[in-house]
């Protein structure tokens, strides 16, 4: 599987992420080389096989419904970069 | 200055009043200050572990001190200890304070464990050589110019260097055993689900267990015994009740034990490995115990698997780094999406981008099926694979590391060459099974050499009790 740059510039604005030319053409090179090495796995007949989608035997595991462990509304808001009050702040996004 | 190898012999000395938390904590914070240069810890908390020291001191005095009375203990960096900093070495959680305490912290606390401080590790776990924290490498102890491992690198040399007596690091695809065998001690990875992940901050979670590194069996066996359990704050903890593992530490069994083919015959893994482990097999042979080579086809198969999972599921844990609810938010914006962007690409690291784009990658549109579903298929035939096997078996041997410790540098250009450093060590995790790391000699330069132990889902007791009599009989 290879992917072209455009693939690249599509992935990194899902992720929320941007690359300047350098750590793109990087980040380029990586990905298609660690892409091939992935593609080994085609390599594995999976028909039938269902996906492993569970790591845990728990089965709905319930506790009582009790209020407890609240974090404080302050405590919330103590460590964020930008608050009021009572809310975080983040910068306009409606017109 | 002495030098304690175990909890046992700490209180005995207490007991006989050669020694106090005290005197024992001030002793490892002036190691911590010696031993500056290794970049072990990103924050010690000086006073606090003196004071805590004295009170678990009048404790002992009063006869109601717990079970970990006399243990000075490290976090690494992905832990919620409350009221004080936690930041997975990354400059994205810049300024963060942990609001409350994980549970495997809490029960550290109640049992009367001293934390002296948290550790060094690559960014957010993700790395084998601790070369990608934000906070600098963190260096072997016996050789400075390469690395402890990862990503519990400054776990594991706080314990290596005698700057704490234990330490809790997290093991997604071994990053408690891989340091440990770099660093000559002992790295627990439990069964997946046997310790609550609750305050564990989240890298691959379908792979994410605490892990306990130490200089001895027995010390892990009671950190395990303590942390392990029932949560009401992690769902997918198991309820299998705990075992008392300190309580049946004997072996005297006669095992049948296997041992992967490849791991002594492969010329991947280093020469002195080989004969090492090789060394160990003659000895459980002479011992009585039944020792067969097994194959395991799939071997390729389980560096790729455990990316693709590993890096889907980064990429969406790591999506709550967003600049607004904590930690680091850049100047540089200028509307909502230019703020995640900014802040998201100047706070994380360079390997652990090229994770999150890997794992987004893998889960979007039109890639799913053939990454992330394929990769989930292949790591069930992994694990039904490494059962069959263990049906047959009491225990897998296998070197924990194809090499000793590495030069710092030496594979930072190529991630593929970095990702092989966790060969043997990613079977447990893709699998959820126990696997721990003890000490297996030195190769010829003096680096550590570790020997790694597997068995079955929750079979802790046995493996604990199997790895003292290997390292009493090697």
């Amino acid at each position: 599987m290879k992917v072209d740059k455009e693939t690249i510039r599509k992935i990194a604005h899902l992720a929320r992420l941007e690359f300047e030319e350098k750590g793109e053409e990087a980040i380029y090179h990586d990905f298609n080389k660690i892409l091939d090495w992935m593609d080994k796995l085609n390599k594995v007949n999976t028909d039938n096989v269902e996906p492993l989608i569970h790591m845990s035997a728990e089965v709905n595991v319930l506790r009582e419904d009790v209020v407890n462990n609240s974090l404080k509304h302050e405590e919330a808001l103590s460590v964020a970069p930008k608050k009021d009050s009572d809310y975080f702040r983040v910068p306009k996004f409606l017109g | 200055m002495k030098t304690y190898n175990s909890l046992n012999e700490i209180k005995l000395d207490i007991g006989k009043g050669l020694t106090s938390c005290k005197k024992l904590t001030g002793q490892y914070l002036s190691n911590i200050k010696q031993k500056a240069h290794l970049n072990v810890f990103l924050e010690v908390y000086e006073q606090e572990a003196l004071k805590r020291a004295e009170e678990v001191d009048a404790k002992i005095a009063a006869g109601k001190a717990g079970k970990l009375a006399g243990m000075v203990i490290g976090l690494k960096d992905v832990l919620c200890h409350k009221d004080h900093g936690l930041q997975g070495s990354s400059k994205i959680l810049d300024g963060f304070v942990s609001k409350f305490n994980g549970t495997a912290i809490q029960r550290l606390i109640d049992e009367d464990a001293i934390i002296i401080g948290r550790q060094n590790c690559d960014e957010f776990a993700m790395g084998s050589s601790n070369e990608n924290s934000a906070f600098g490498n963190v260096l072997n102890e016996i050789d400075n110019t390469r690395v402890p491992g990862g990503s519990s690198g400054g776990s594991a040399v706080a314990v290596q260097a005698d700057l704490c007596l234990a330490s809790l690091g997290s093991d997604t695809g071994g990053s408690v055993r891989q340091p440990a065998a770099f660093c000559g001690i002992v790295g627990l990875k439990p069964t997946y689900s046997r310790i609550s992940r609750y305050g564990l901050i989240a890298y691959a979670s379908s792979f994410d267990t605490i892990g306990i590194i130490t200089k001895n069996v027995d010390d892990a066996a009671l950190l395990l015994e303590i942390i392990a359990g029932k949560d009401d704050y992690d769902s997918t903890v198991s309820q299998q009740p705990v075992p008392a593992y300190t309580k049946n530490l004997s072996f005297s069994k006669k095992a049948k034990i296997g041992y992967l083919k490849e791991s002594i015959e492969s010329e991947g893994v280093s020469k002195t490995i080989r004969e090492n482990t090789k060394k160990v097999i003659d000895v459980l042979i002479k011992e009585g115990h039944t020792v067969e080579p097994f194959e395991f086809p799939l071997l390729e198969y389980i560096l790729p698997a455990y990316y693709i999972l590993t890096t889907a599921e980064a990429s969406s844990n790591l999506s709550r780094y967003d600049g607004v609810k904590y930690g680091y938010r850049s100047k540089n914006t200028k509307d909502l999406e230019t703020m995640y962007k900014k802040t998201r690409s100047e706070g994380f690291g360079k390997e652990v981008k090229r994770r999150i784009m890997l794992g987004t990658f893998v889960l979007s549109a039109g890639f799913y099926d053939a990454y992330y579903t394929k990769a989930q298929k292949v790591r069930r035939l992994i694990k039904e694979e490494t059962e069959k096997i263990l049906s047959e078996y009491d225990f897998l041997v296998i070197p924990t590391t194809p090499t000793t410790a590495f030069k710092i540098g030496e594979n930072t250009s190529d991630p593929l060459a970095m990702y092989l450093a966790d060969l043997f060590t990613v079977q447990a995790n893709l699998s959820g099974i126990p696997a721990i790391s003890i000490p297996n000699g030195k190769d010829a330069q003096g680096l550590p050499i570790g020997l790694q132990i597997m068995t079955k889902a929750f079979g802790e007791q046995d493996l604990l009790a199997f790895s003292k009599y290997v390292l009493e009989k090697i």
